[in-house]
């Protein structure tokens, strides 16, 4: 058997591959001033694209999106998680990092409600206007809702079922998504039959197209309030600001509307008689 | 194409390598070498990452590093910020998980290295460094090269530890592994197959590559022998 390496062409590899690390290990991580990292619920999926896109272009600014559950984000950012702004589906969450001292005081703003929807492909022949009864079909062998342990629109698509008293019926029919775009991903790939979905990610095109849904009423399950919060371990507050006011613009508003997200009068209101969702 | 998350992906993937290499060799070497009774501790401690979810390790590593421990407290004294969520976190989390692909093709080649060039070498008064470095490792570089390019493909691909520890930030913690998780939720599936082909594409070259390089010494199919 000859040696099938040439062991002086291997050395200059192995040099090379030394040398290519080293200048990976010391070139400089990007510290960009005028940029702000967003850990944003995951119903903003779609809205929060072009709302940053359009910041983007307006400002010069960069964004940086990452999307996750509110409950994981919310962790995160206990543990130290580097965000300037956190955009949670619950406002619980938000407040709860306030009264731990982690917010910029006074800082959360309460942009919309959230509206669960029950969504189905277009193939589909399921009879949406059932409304949540329509999950007892016995056609139905997967029902898709967000983890209701961390995501919002998770404990809310339970509380639905509760209130609807199917619950009981069809818990082991339901598939727990990570977040809520993982739970629209598990129904509009056909992977499950029905899904549990937020207003916003079934307006989206990717889904609009796709299939049906009928509004769950907002009265079967406790508000889902939006809010948004400047973290306090943020280096660049001015601009996380600046983001913030950028979404209360008319013209924003107006976007975030086309995308499902509308403030009505009464949720502040609501908010405020203590009718908010508890966080898990 | 997520540039930003590619070349962050390399770039730990180089990272990890290149810290394996100096942290793996004298793992690998002492293991090839001892004969110490309890060896088959260190050597499945070695391997446990091989075999355990990257759930496990991911959580332990954050609670290693979390502000709660005293790692995470002494590097936080000193950087000022903690580890979890940070490339430097993710870095260190990622050596631990690929540590048994660095050290166990480099184990096994400094293993076949003829014990008799090692003691011509001593009886003729090299040092030990001396010994290994124009003895042993010439005589195993590709064992060293196999643990080097299958941590690097490992690195490339791993999703669970840096799921767990990272948090998805991008351009500091979005491998690509991460992006193709991230496109999928957004229904983006073009964007996802674009990363995922190129993924693949990219770990089947590196392992091909090094397979053709040196099938003699590190057999991952019994066939080759």
């Amino acid at each position: 058997m000859s040696p099938i390496i040439d062991k002086k062409r291997a050395k200059d590899a192995l040099r090379a591959l030394f040398a290519i690390a080293a200048f990976f290990w010391w070139f400089p991580a990007q510290a960009d001033a005028a940029e702000i990292r967003i850990a944003a619920a995951s119903d903003l999926t779609f809205a929060f694209q072009d709302v940053a896109a359009r910041f983007q272009t307006q400002t010069g600014n960069t964004v940086k999106l990452t999307y996750g559950s509110s409950g994981n984000f919310f962790a995160q950012i206990q543990n130290g998680a580097p965000f300037d702004l956190f955009f949670s589906a619950d406002v619980g969450y938000a407040e709860k990092l306030e009264a731990a001292g982690l917010t910029a005081p006074g800082s959360i703003y309460e942009y919309a409600r959230g509206k669960l929807v029950m969504w189905v492909p277009k193939e589909s022949k399921l009879d949406l206007s059932r409304g949540l009864a329509a999950l007892l079909d016995p056609r139905i062998r997967k029902i898709a809702i967000a983890n209701p342990q961390h995501a919002p629109y998770g404990s809310a698509a339970v509380a639905a079922m509760r209130h609807a008293a199917v619950y009981d019926k069809v818990k082991g029919k339901l598939v727990l998504g990570e977040n809520i775009a993982q739970t629209a991903q598990f129904v509009q790939s056909g992977n499950a039959d029905v899904g549990i979905l937020a207003l916003s990610l079934v307006l989206a095109p990717a889904m609009k197209d796709r299939g049906r849904y009928v509004e769950i009423p907002p009265g079967d399950y406790p508000p889902l309030i939006q809010a948004g919060v400047i973290l306090n371990s943020s280096r660049n507050k001015n601009l996380a600001n600046q983001f913030l006011k950028f979404l209360k613009e008319p013209e924003t508003v107006a976007l975030m509307e086309r995308y499902g997200f509308s403030i009505p009068s009464d949720v502040a209101a609501a908010h405020r008689g203590g009718k908010m969702s508890a966080p898990h | 194409m997520d540039w930003s998350a590619i070349f962050l992906t390399l770039r730990l993937a180089l990272v990890v390598c290149a810290t394996l290499l100096v942290v793996g060799t004298p793992i690998a070497l002492w293991l090839s070498f001892t004969r110490w009774r309890w060896k088959f501790f260190v050597e499945s401690i070695v391997a446990l990452p091989l075999v355990l979810p990257p759930t496990v390790l991911g959580f332990y590593v954050l609670v290693a590093m979390g502000s709660n421990s005293p790692i995470g407290r002494w590097y936080q004294s000193f950087t000022g910020h903690g580890l979890p969520f940070t490339f430097e976190g993710l870095a260190i989390a990622s050596v631990i998980y690929s540590l048994p692909f660095a050290v166990q093709p480099m184990a096994a080649a400094f293993s076949q290295v003829d014990r008799n060039l090692i003691n011509a070498s001593s009886i003729l008064g090299a040092s030990r460094l001396r010994t290994f470095l124009r003895v042993v490792l010439p005589l195993s570089v590709g064992g060293v090269i196999t643990g080097f390019v299958l941590s690097f493909a490992h690195t490339l691909g791993e999703f669970g530890v840096v799921l767990m520890v990272g948090g998805n930030i991008p351009g500091v913690t979005r491998t690509v592994s991460i992006a193709i998780y991230d496109h999928v939720q957004a229904l983006d599936y073009a964007g996802a197959n674009r990363m995922a082909l190129l993924l693949m594409a990219f770990s089947f070259v590196t392992l091909s590559i090094t397979y053709s390089l040196n099938r003699r010494i590190w057999a991952v199919w019994p066939m080759h022998r």
